[in-house]
């Protein structure tokens, strides 16, 4: 604990780093995942192949698609929300596919019937209906990216990483509990913050 | 259809529409036989009729034909002597009301915001629309300050029965449609709905196409009964000629052995009618 009261400037910007690494990683990974997801739940044949792709690279460990993802597009901080996004997909596609396939078809029936278009009946009803388990998604992926950000350290990606990776380098068991309380930390505030959020959104 | 010639209530809407079938069919792609074999029916204007018969006869197959959520495969669906398919599919359904057994209420929206729903698609004004809300819901004897801001979940399932006639009405369709509406609830509250959706086809005079397998609410409710077995209209006759003089063998049994029971129900005069 006393590096991080001694250093509390230094940890916190690197958590703040962290932050926006994984907010930046799940807004991209969304703008993928919820039209892939849409298509998915729409298709069984798409879904099965979207569903199969995001699963094997899911798989991949993540210290060998960082080190992939350097050989090919380099170094820093663009290199590690790539592979954020990668590993978010089949969390939120999983989610949104799941929140769609829940909605009761009487009520797409209603809306149809009522005089909705696909659209409306998608964005009015099906999204708005499916969000709490769309925003279950979003929670897991969340704290599975805060968790997976902090090997974004090793590609100079910057993080609450960079405190474990130093720590483990320089033998400071202290400097590796701080970032490791600091993430933990941030895991349980993001866990709880999207708790509320699927709470509030609940019919 | 808001150009109501009514000079009392103008805001109740303008009555029915005449609804037509020439030689509809359905064949479902990869179906053996056809859903709908070739119907030929006219629903008169106002009129109140009910599609009867066994589960997977058809009618709810043949109703949906209406509003074009199923579209024939031949023949030709007319409303007020028009082709149904010559009109946009979503804005042909806006004007036409629809209701379902499981009701198929928005859980993310208030009484008032279900009820509104189709107005809101038709870019109706704040205000008009929830005077509009207002007035249907004390069409359907729920008091509007105590109901308008419920969420569907805090009603039971007569009021939300109600609720889903009262938002299929909103935009005063001269048509409405009615799959099995009162199927899901007891025989207490169907009892009371059905009451409810005499009265207010009595007040509204807007053409009713109705779905059930209950005979006795078809009895009790329809103008005209149209028995349908196998993709087939079998007969068309108003209730007590049903009774009287079944066309065949399977309408004798639908009706059943109650026949002469329900006869004497028709005879006795209701407290509604």
């Amino acid at each position: 604990m006393t590096y991080l009261a001694t250093h509390a400037a230094r940890v916190a910007a690197l958590l703040g780093q962290h932050v926006v690494l994984v907010l930046v990683s799940l807004a991209v990974a969304l703008v993928i995942a919820v039209p892939l997801g849409v298509l998915a739940a729409r298709s069984p044949r798409a879904g099965a192949v979207v569903l199969a792709v995001t699963g094997a690279l899911y798989t991949i460990p993540s210290l060998a698609l960082l080190a992939l993802l350097v050989a090919a597009i380099g170094l820093g901080q663009p290199t590690a929300i790539v592979a954020l996004v990668v590993y978010a997909q089949m969390i939120l596609i999983r989610g949104v596919v799941a929140g769609l396939r829940g909605v009761d078809p009487a009520l797409i029936d209603s809306a149809r019937g009522l005089g909705f278009t696909a659209r409306q009946t998608l964005l009015r009803v099906e999204f708005p209906v499916a969000l709490p388990v769309v925003l279950g998604g979003v929670r897991v992926a969340t704290v599975s990216l805060v968790a997976l950000a902090t090997v974004a350290a090793w590609i100079n990606a910057g993080g609450l990483g960079v405190l474990l990776f130093e720590g483990i380098s320089t033998n400071n068991p202290q400097k590796i509990v701080a970032g490791a309380l600091a993430a933990a930390a941030l895991a349980i505030a993001a866990d709880l913050i999207l708790r509320a959020a699927e709470r509030a959104v609940r019919t | 259809m808001t150009s109501s010639s009514s000079t009392e209530s103008p805001d109740r809407g303008g009555g029915g529409a005449r609804v037509e079938l020439r030689a509809a069919g359905v064949r479902y792609p990869g179906a053996a036989a056809p859903a709908v074999h070739d119907v030929d029916l006219v629903i008169e204007a106002g009129q109140f009729a009910v599609l009867l018969g066994p589960s997977g006869c058809g009618k709810s197959t043949l109703l949906r034909t209406i509003n074009r959520l199923v579209e024939p495969t031949s023949g030709t669906v007319l409303i007020d002597g028009g082709d149904v398919r010559a009109r946009d599919a979503t804005e042909l359904r806006r004007g036409i009301g629809y209701v379902i057994q499981a009701v198929g209420l928005f859980p993310h929206y208030t009484v008032a915001q279900n009820v509104g729903v189709v107005p809101k698609l038709l870019g109706w004004d704040d205000a008009r629309t929830a005077a509009r809300v207002d007035e249907l819901l004390r069409l359907i004897r729920l008091e509007p300050a105590r109901y308008r801001d419920r969420k569907p979940r805090e009603l039971s399932g007569g009021e939300a029965q109600r609720v889903g006639v009262a938002r299929a009405l909103a935009a005063q369709p001269r048509v409405l449609l009615m799959d099995e509406p009162f199927a899901a609830v007891d025989a207490i509250v169907r009892a009371s709905l059905q009451d409810e959706i005499a009265r207010v086809h009595r007040e509204l005079g807007t053409t009713i196409v109705f779905v059930t397998h209950d005979v006795d609410e078809a009895l009790r409710l329809a103008d005209r009964i149209v028995v349908m077995n196998a993709g087939h209209v079998v007969q068309t006759s108003p209730p007590a000629e049903l009774l009287e003089h079944p066309a065949d063998e399977f309408v004798r049994e639908l009706v059943g052995v109650d026949a002469q029971t329900r006869r004497l129900a028709l005879e006795r005069p209701l407290i509604e009618r």
